[in-house]
């Protein structure tokens, strides 16, 4: 592994232009991730987030500044360059869960390998979605449909496909803002694991309580970084579902 | 280096089969998008088979009148400018077809044409009809048979006797069922004997039936009948088919020499060449096919818009699904395959039901008319390329506007 971190934004800056009006919806962001982090940006609504978010994968171009993934500038690639390195490198969880609705479990797991290049065998795609939903501990559900599947479920879903196609970032903008405070915690717990795993993670919330179980937590207001704070104990969301476990035994598990 | 070409390669077979899906899940609408092709191209392979079979049919009819058939007619008879069409004129005397004879060597069989019509009267049954004065080599020149009896001899041509073959339609209504060979007949009033039965030809050039007739001597129809030593017309058959222009040539400056025309005379006769009428005949009924298939390719575009506005409304539909396949790495050349193949199959599936459709309305046709559609594989090829064309062309626009989308936006959308 090489010492050059995962992400390096340089003065990143987005602007929208609707209108007369132009937005500064990210203003010069400079900052490093490094690889194995588990990072939580945190702000108001409004705050420039998700746009932070979107272009950290690749989903949106920055206006200004770079962005290096892996020691590699954004600036100037084009559309299918930039598919090829969210496909390749880039999990990202969203905060709808956004699955394909009539389509199963295992089949949304499948997706990104749809569009890897080189192409993924038939089996060797399978074979990888039922190891996916295995890890989120869904083995069981692999034929269900998102309509028939609980909010956290759904999300468990997304985040195995997030993590098919092996990527070294996931990404997830409030992966937890439609999901209750037990299923979060469960959603974070998984987190946790994967990070330990060694993968890097980047999220979003508004909540306190979320962040805590990260391990850096970046504050923004009006697209630039507040705070930058390093938390030297993150909580651990396997105790605290044990303790919830203690406290109320009877409570149904999602 | 992923040129668009790769991608499309590696994944055109797993798009083929999203695109199959996203078809399956819609089939209705599927169905009813796929109508206005499935129509376009039944009209164009029926209307390209009832062209074919309607061309088969004429030219059966000219290649009918006989092999190597020249005719020659009498010229027009005008009077105030009103003609009175071919034959009407009297140019054309027995002498003439002698000269022919004797110095155009091409011509191996001649038939000299008179022809009226007459109330033909048997067992008390009346019947009008067509009475043709002709040679015994007429049925050579016409390459037709007899099915009973005999045709008459140059002696009877010579002592004008009074003999008929008849036409099978009109012996069945002069005498049904029986057998007319041997029975008498009455023509203006003259006795004649019946020697010979044609074979059934059915309706010639023109629609008229050839059926319907005498063949008489044509020297007992001039004498008898119609007491007129001109002619209608001569039928002639030339050795061989290589020959046929330079015997017309022969023929038209002999005939002008005879008639004592000059250079700025126009000719008072007219030569019809069987091989120009069929070469005549063909290239109308090719321009007749030309604009049926060109009409009912007009359908197909119709067709193909309508699956335009639908693969349309599909993308619109399915930006939420585009949005995510996008996001999850969907390269825009994927999603522009993906919407591509849905047209093509759409306009595919459509060109396969309307080959069936087409196929049976052509059975229809031929069922009803008194010709048989063909229909041939070129047109359902044909059929078969163009909605392809279509599928590619009216689904490129909306492919592109699917890969184009916004990923960020299309996430967004409700
Ligand atoms: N597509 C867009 N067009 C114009 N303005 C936008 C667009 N997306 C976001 N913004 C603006 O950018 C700012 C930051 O938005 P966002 O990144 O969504 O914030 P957060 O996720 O922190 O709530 C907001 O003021 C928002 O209105
Ligand atoms: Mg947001």
């Amino acid at each position: 592994m090489s010492s050059t971190p995962l992400i390096q934004l340089r003065q990143l800056a987005k602007t929208y232009q609707t209108g007369d009006v132009t937005v500064h919806a990210v203003r010069g962001v400079t900052l490093d991730i490094a690889r194995g982090e588990f990072v939580a940006f945190m702000g108001t609504s409004g705050s420039g987030k998700s746009t932070l978010m979107n272009t950290l994968g690749c989903l949106d171009q920055p206006t200004g500044g770079d962005y290096l993934l892996d020691g590699a500038g954004m600036a100037g690639r084009n559309r299918q360059q930039l598919a090829v390195l969210r496909n390749r490198k880039i999990g990202f969880v969203f905060q709808s869960f956004n699955l394909l609705a009539r389509t199963s479990a295992l089949e949304n797991v499948e997706l990104p390998m749809l569009y890897a290049v080189p192409v993924i065998s038939r089996p060797e795609r399978r074979q990888r979605a039922i190891a996916a939903l295995a890890k989120v501990g869904l083995a069981q559900r692999q034929d269900h449909h998102p309509s028939q599947l609980s909010g956290g479920q759904q999300q468990r879903v997304a985040i195995a496909r997030a993590l098919v196609n092996r990527p070294e970032l996931l990404l997830a903008d409030e992966p937890t803002g439609n999901l209750d405070s037990r299923t979060s915690i469960e959603i974070m717990a998984l987190f946790q694991e994967l990070n330990a795993s060694g993968i890097t993670i980047v999220m979003v919330t508004h909540e306190l309580d979320i962040a805590a179980y990260c391990q850096r937590v970046i504050v923004l207001r009006d697209g630039a970084v507040l705070s930058d704070t390093i938390n030297d104990q993150p909580r651990s969301a396997l105790a605290e579902i044990r303790r919830l476990n203690d406290l109320a035994p009877a409570a149904t598990r999602s | 280096m992923l040129t668009t070409l790769h991608v499309f390669l590696l994944q055109s077979w797993q798009t083929g089969f999203i695109a199959l899906r996203a078809l399956r899940r819609n089939r209705l609408r599927s169905c009813l998008t796929a109508l206005g092709i499935i129509i376009g191209v039944a009209a164009v392979v029926a209307m390209v088979a009832v062209g074919n079979g309607a061309q088969a049919s004429i030219t059966a009819q000219v290649s009918a009148l006989g092999e190597n058939l020249l005719t020659v007619f009498a010229g027009s008879k005008r009077s105030g400018g009103v003609s009175a069409g071919q034959g009407s004129a009297s140019t054309i005397t027995l002498a003439d077809v002698k000269a022919i004879q004797r110095e155009v060597t091409d011509v191996v069989a001649v038939s000299p044409e008179i022809s009226t019509s007459a109330q033909a009267i048997a067992n008390s049954r009346n019947w009008s009809t067509t009475i043709a004065g002709e040679s015994p080599e007429y049925l050579q020149i016409r390459d037709w048979k007899l099915t009973r009896g005999s045709m008459f001899t140059e002696r009877e041509v010579r002592s004008a006797a009074k003999v008929a073959v008849i036409g099978s339609k009109t012996a069945l209504e002069l005498f049904g069922p029986l057998n007319p060979v041997g029975q008498g007949v009455r023509i203006k009033n003259i006795p004649f004997v019946i020697i010979g039965l044609l074979e059934s030809k059915g309706a010639g050039m023109g629609g008229q039936n050839q059926d319907d007739r005498l063949i008489i001597p044509y020297t007992t129809a001039m004498k008898r009948l119609t007491g007129d030593r001109y002619l209608r017309s001569v039928n002639l058959q030339i050795r061989d088919a290589g020959r046929m222009t330079i015997a017309q040539d022969q023929i038209t400056g002999l005939l002008r020499q005879r008639h004592r025309l000059t250079a700025g005379d126009s000719d008072d006769f007219n030569i019809f060449n069987q091989k120009d009428i069929a070469e005549t005949v063909s290239s109308v009924t090719g321009i007749v096919k030309l604009l049926l298939g060109a009409i009912s390719s007009l359908s197909l575009v119709v067709g193909g818009i309508g699956i335009m506005n639908i693969m349309l409304v599909s993308v619109t539909e399915r930006t939420r699904e585009i949005g995510i396949r996008i996001a999850v790495g969907a390269q825009p050349a994927a999603i522009r395959l993906q919407f591509l193949i849905e047209a093509i199959t759409l306009s595919l599936l459509g060109g396969l039901a309307g080959v069936l459709l087409g196929i049976i309305a052509a059975r229809l046709v031929g069922a009803v008319s008194n010709f048989q559609p063909i229909v041939t594989l070129d047109s359902i090829a044909l059929a078969f390329g163009v909605s392809f064309a279509i599928g590619v062309f009216f689904g490129y626009y909306p492919a592109r506007k699917a890969a184009a989308l916004n990923p960020i936006e299309a996430l967004r959308y409700e």
